[in-house]
């Protein structure tokens, strides 16, 4: 065991995307973890004195324009956005993968019309239609996580479909199905194992997708309610201080953007992987 | 000595263009048990889709099969799906050309080998499963079974390979083996030990064998009674000795002048 992990970690080291992706994910990872049990100053907390300061060692990402601590903002931000990424790419990447294998792997009238209804889903910008869905169930970040999830679904589809596809016809499928293995089981034991790989880069870069769409959705006022901002929020409010405060929204704009680029390069080392 | 598959006017058709084309016309074959039967011919005479036919792996749309399987009292090509799979690796099985492609590249062999247990025979547990699957791993010539079992294919050669398929397809001790063509891919010496496991496995299991082969001296090796055919009619059948020694049809004829002859020095 002992021998495997540092086997594993010698291979990290060795590329440069997996190292990256790992030392910017766990940063990130950290600074949630931690914020679930301390930050510096109570995220809500407005303070009439101290408002749009500076970057300081009192308050390291400086204060917003209600004198609110924006690290410890920050902190609580990430963990929202993370939190309606990781929904978004779960609901995706499941309904997804289960649609794209059943449509793949039956093909004839039921691929047909799925596959059109996913076609007609997916000539939408994810966000606009997410935008839609939001506003037929309205606001909140419940609402926003499932309309974003929704959103998701047909790519997912689209790539799993294809991927079953493809080995639908192997010989390795033929011959498992010699065995007289059942259609579930030859979709989930034989085949979505051989395509994981591809599935973990899609649901990497599905969960940029949604760092992004989140951030684009609360700019445009459908996210997470006040006082508890996601950073797509956050960066929205801070929008009108830009000139006289940059670091209010420099600082969380850094941080989606570490977000995404730490999944980037994981995404891109796990590709490279083999 | 019963007659375990009785194939009669198999008639195969594709509609994949739009328009019928016929693969395969008027097969008969009556099985015995223990019985290793050939079926020679070349490319595209059907041999396969004869083959895919009685394993119950034609089930596509766009293919009319008609005629008769009987197998245990049921008809392959009409029963329902159930029965099928029922039989399917338990009573029938197949191996393949490809023993490079036929295995999962991502789940380990003893898995793979034990797969149709699994499916068919739930009640044996985990343990007595992985005891069958390394006995008959070693009854194949997997010598190192303990390790194999923990392989994934791509760890394996070619031969190896096929032996994990015939390991995979007799592990339920089938009553027929259908081997399509299941040594072209590997060299010489190696089809031989394969010719001669299939034998072993014949002998010992009583397991009736349909041997597909484009060579005739492996046929000639290993069958009792031969079928050959062309453009997917059967032009001649019966005992090899018969057909080989003196073939009445003029395809026949053809195929085995076409034998290539070595003579070293003598
Ligand atoms: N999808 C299809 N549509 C139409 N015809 C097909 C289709 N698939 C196979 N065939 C035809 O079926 C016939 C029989 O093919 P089969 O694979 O049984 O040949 P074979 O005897 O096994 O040849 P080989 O020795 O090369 O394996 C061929 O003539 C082929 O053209
Ligand atoms: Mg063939």
């Amino acid at each position: 065991m002992r021998n495997k992990c540092a086997e594993v970690i010698k291979k990290i080291k060795k590329d440069p995307y997996m190292c990256a992706g790992v030392i910017i994910t766990v940063i990130i990872l950290l600074m949630i973890v931690v914020g679930l049990f301390w930050m510096p100053y109570e995220p809500t907390k407005m303070s009439a004195s101290e408002k749009l300061k500076g970057i300081s060692f009192k308050h390291i990402m400086g204060t917003d324009n209600m004198g609110r601590d924006v690290f410890s903002r920050v902190m609580y931000g990430s963990r929202v956005t993370f939190l309606i990424a990781l929904g978004t790419v779960f609901i995706g990447a499941f309904m997804g993968t289960l649609i794209g294998a059943l449509t793949g792997y039956y093909g004839g009238l039921f691929d047909e019309i799925t596959m059109r209804v996913i076609d007609a889903m997916f000539a939408f910008p994810s966000i606009l239609l997410a935008l839609v869905i939001v506003s037929v169930f309205g606001t909140g970040w419940i609402q926003l996580l499932f309309s974003l999830g929704i959103a998701f679904i047909p790519s997912f589809a689209r790539i799993v479909r294809g991927e079953v596809l493809r080995c639908r016809n192997t010989d390795y499928v033929e011959s498992a199905k010699l065995q007289g293995v059942s259609d579930v089981r030859m979709i989930f034991v034989h085949i979505l194992p051989n395509i994981k790989g591809v599935l973990a880069s899609s649901i990497l870069i599905g969960f940029n997708n949604a760092v992004l769409a989140e951030a684009g959705l609360s700019y445009l006022g459908v996210g997470s309610q006040p006082p508890y901002a996601s950073l797509g929020k956050m960066l929205s409010d801070a929008q009108q201080y830009m000139f006289t405060t940059p670091s209010y929204c420099l600082c969380p704009g850094l941080v989606i953007v570490l977000m995404v680029l730490g999944f980037s390069f994981l995404g891109e080392g796990i590709r490279r992987w083999e | 000595m019963g007659v375990i598959l009785d194939v009669t006017d198999l008639h195969i058709e594709f509609h994949d263009h739009g328009f019928p084309e016929v693969a395969v016309e008027d097969f008969d074959l009556m099985l015995e048990e223990g019985e290793i039967v050939g079926i020679v011919g070349e490319s595209g005479s059907g041999k396969s889709m004869s083959a895919l036919a009685i394993a119950g792996l034609l089930s596509r749309h766009s293919i009319t099969k008609t005629g008769r399987i009987m197998f245990n009292g049921d008809d392959l090509l009409t029963c329902d799906r159930k029965t099928l799979r029922s039989y399917q690796g338990d009573e029938i099985s197949m191996i393949f050309q490809e023993p490079m492609t036929s295995l999962n590249p991502v789940k380990r062999i003893g898995w793979q080998v034990e797969e149709s247990l699994f499916i068919h025979h739930p009640d044996i547990d985990k343990k007595k499963r992985k005891e069958m699957a390394i006995e008959m791993m070693l009854a194949v010539g997997l010598s190192d079974a303990e390790n194999i079992y923990h392989m994934y294919p791509h760890e394996l050669s070619g031969g190896m390979r096929q032996r994990v398929m015939i390991a995979a397809a007799m592990i339920g001790n089938p009553k027929i083996l259908i081997a399509d063509e299941p040594t072209t891919a590997l060299d010489v010496t190696v089809q031989a030990q394969i010719v001669e496991l299939l034998k072993k496995i014949n002998k010992e299991r009583g397991t009736s064998i349909i041997f597909i082969s484009h060579d005739l001296s492996l046929v000639n090796q290993l069958c009792e009674r031969v079928i050959v055919m062309q453009k997917g009619n059967i032009v001649e059948s019966g005992a090899t000795e018969r057909v080989f020694g003196a073939p009445q049809d003029i395809y026949t004829k053809k195929l085995i002048a076409a034998i290539p002859k070595i003579d070293i020095g003598n």
